[in-house]
């Protein structure tokens, strides 16, 4: 019978992190939906910026304020979460506070004592950011794509902060043997008085904080697939995978180059058939239409998009009042992509056409005609999320795929096409600038 | 104007220093016009060994790609790189921050790998190297904002260059409080030049001449014909056009050397 909570303990954690685990396949699963990009040159690169922006935030703090505070919580919840390994271990073989006695009363009452700070500075940038969303409403927080499932989830993880840190301090209050040692109870002194008189009650609060807390913290990992709350873990992948070329390289379709190759070869049959040994290949689709048409880091991109609007707080387009807004462009792919993948696990593993696609049924032509092509978006991005290349290769499946340009730029292009100039100039007069005053 | 052409060099059997990638707007767009035959006499004034290819030049299919047309880009891009490779070409110059982009970074991989430049790095290289001397008190204390091109500034992180040739002609520069990694475009980029912007409340380039304004400049300096025409649009739209001015800055250094 004494090991019932042990027993509980564990069937907690195993489903916790069982579904978790269910989560992080299907997630991967989806990423894999998109196209093979090659990302792997330049690893020392690779490292350095995933350090220095994903670890070393140095994106966030572009913009002072919300880069302070934003590492208050990074910094606290990574360095409260050690106190998950204790409690993981406490809760499985029945101990209490191992680390106390391992790690000696000076450094376990050091590391208490700073969770404990931290836990308070949490609460209090919590508190910050949540005004800022509901009570300041900063403009970036209540655009068009705010309303509804992505308001209320950026509400609820603040609201989960609040809860977690609480509980941990409460834990740590009511924890009598704990306040009796006088080790790192720096803020839950203040708090432990209200327990003192009744060792009975003081004893069900800790139980319940403790139990609460990790429960809490499990069912926060499996929130996190259904939240933008992902960025916390996907940051770090992000960074890595980003692309290293100058923000102007766009990339050159090779199956278009291919073909043109084979236009400019005056040698070239086009009639010939394919060499001996080298497959038929399916005749390549330009562009992107949906989102199996996009690459994996485009995918991975959108689900690790937080939603943290600076793209759009920066775009040309969304701030004069056009429809196009990066961020949106985001959560469209990373909605769409769900629902592929919801398509796939409904279909035994294949995806069957539901007569929808990422283009017109969520991002717009209007959106995407309206981009400027500048780049604020993609450098404004504290992880480096490159919305622009899907808006690119969108425009590619319209042009290429649907000859459905706005008329204007059909005009643009039968001009270079025949002059060699965007204007219906003759190529003869190319030079004539020289002689005119 | 002396304007060799790359066919001229070769018949005589030389190579010019450098390529001057005139560009589409810079051969054919009254404004940018100006810009090239400005920049023409900086180089003819420093003795620059150049030539440009005129008649054999084309689009370099910058736009049509940011218009989502990949196929006509990479047949403009060959094209133009066959002509390129022909001359051997080593090192090109070009006032036009997209065609500096294309050149540059999207050529390579269909077989043209060039030294590319723009054209306020090429003028500041001159000054440093003394070949360009003495350029001139004419705009001593004028208030001049720079507004950064997107495919300079932002796409390739060519921020301090214009800045530099703007200082030295001892000019008050002022930045607007959107610049260099933060400017905003001025509406031109990604193919909008050539269509009506989508619906909103305000044209973009309206806008980031709002943010010239609030630095009360003399002239807003520019280093791109698009945004060039952009901007003076947008001044036109203000009705400033009396009292400040929109200049590239291979014509603020034309101009301050009396050329």
């Amino acid at each position: 019978m004494e090991y019932i909570p042990n027993i509980l303990f564990a069937l907690l954690l195993i489903a916790g992190v069982g579904y978790f685990t269910r989560n992080v396949k299907k997630l991967s699963r989806n990423i894999k939906l998109g196209k093979d990009v090659d990302r792997s040159d330049n690893k020392s690169q690779r490292w350095k910026n995933m350090g220095m922006i994903a670890l070393g935030q140095s994106k966030m703090v572009k913009r002072p304020i919300a880069g302070f505070l934003h590492i208050v919580v990074y910094v606290g919840f990574v360095i409260i979460n050690i106190e998950v390994l204790e409690i993981i271990i406490d809760g499985l073989f029945g101990t209490h506070r191992i680390f106390k006695d391992v790690l000696g009363n000076a450094i376990y009452g050091f590391l208490i004592g700073t969770f404990e700070i931290l836990a308070v500075a949490v609460l209090i940038t919590v508190i910050i950011f949540w005004l800022r969303r509901n009570v300041i409403k900063l403009k970036r927080f209540l655009s068009a794509e705010m309303k509804g499932w992505p308001k209320s989830d950026g509400n609820i993880i603040l609201y989960f902060e609040v809860v977690l840190m609480t509980l941990f301090l409460v834990m740590n209050a009511s924890d009598l043997k704990f306040q009796d040692a006088e080790i790192g109870n720096v803020i839950s002194q203040y708090l432990h008085p209200i327990f003192e008189g009744n060792i009975e009650m003081a004893h069900i609060v800790e139980r319940a904080a403790w139990w609460i807390h990790i429960a809490g913290i499990l069912i926060f990992l499996n929130y996190l697939y259904y939240s933008k709350h992902l960025h916390i873990l996907l940051a770090f992948p992000n960074t890595w995978y980003a692309n290293l070329n100058p923000k102007g390289q766009f990339v050159n379709d090779a199956s278009v180059t291919k073909e043109v190759k084979l236009m400019m070869d005056p040698n070239a049959d086009p009639f010939a058939a394919p060499p001996e040994g080298e497959e038929e290949e399916e005749p390549a689709k330009f562009g992107a239409s949906d989102v199996q048409d996009l690459n994996w880091v485009q995918l991975l991109n959108s689900y690790t998009c937080t939603e943290c609007g600076r793209c759009t707080s920066e775009c040309p387009a969304n701030l004069t009042g056009k429809k196009l807004s990066p961020r949106k462009i985001m959560m469209d792919t990373r909605d769409r992509l769900e629902e592929v993948g919801k398509n796939i696990d409904a279909n035994n593993g294949t995806f069957v056409d539901d007569g929808k696609s990422l283009l017109n049924d969520y991002i717009t032509t209007e959106e995407l005609w309206a981009c400027t092509s500048c780049n604020a978006c993609v450098e404004a991005c504290p992880v480096s999320i490159d919305p622009l290349s899907i808006i690119m290769e969108m425009r590619k499946y319209l042009v290429m795929e649907q000859s459905a340009a706005p008329t204007e730029l059909n005009v643009m292009m039968g001009n270079i096409e025949n002059n060699g100039a965007p204007w219906p100039y003759n190529q003869m007069d190319r030079l004539n600038w020289k002689d005119e005053n | 104007m002396k304007v060799p052409t790359m066919a001229e060099y070769m018949a005589e059997g030389k190579q010019p220093e450098i390529l001057f990638w005139v560009g589409s707007a810079g051969s054919y767009d009254d404004r940018a016009k100006k810009i090239t035959k400005a920049f023409v006499k900086i180089l003819n004034k420093a003795n620059v060994d150049f030539a440009v290819l005129g008649q054999e030049e084309s689009s370099t299919g910058d736009v049509a790609k940011r218009a989502g047309n990949e196929f006509l880009f990479q047949m403009q891009a060959m094209m133009n790189i066959e002509i390129l490779n022909a001359y051997e070409v080593k090192r090109i110059v070009t006032c036009d921050p997209h065609s500096f982009n294309c050149l540059k970074n999207e050529y390579p991989s269909l077989g043209g790998t060039y030294e590319v430049v723009h054209h306020t790095q090429f003028i500041k290289e001159l000054i440093d190297s003394g070949r360009l001397q003495n350029v001139g008190d004419t705009y001593k204390g004028k208030r001049i904002t720079f507004h950064d091109p997107c495919y300079l500034g932002r796409a390739n992180k060519v921020y301090d260059a214009p800045r530099d040739v703007l200082n030295i002609l001892n000019a008050n520069l002022t930045e607007m409080k959107r610049y260099k990694s933060t400017a905003l475009c001025c509406g031109a980029g990604g193919a909008q030049m050539f269509k009506e912007p989508e619906k909103g409340d305000k044209d973009i380039n309206i806008l980031r001449t709002e943010d010239a304004l609030e630095t009360n400049p003399d002239i807003i300096a520019t280093g791109c014909p698009y945004c060039n025409t952009m901007m003076t649009d947008g001044i036109k739209f203000k009705e400033k056009e009396d009292s400040i001015i929109v200049q590239d800055i291979a014509e603020l250094i034309a101009n301050a050397q009396n050329l």
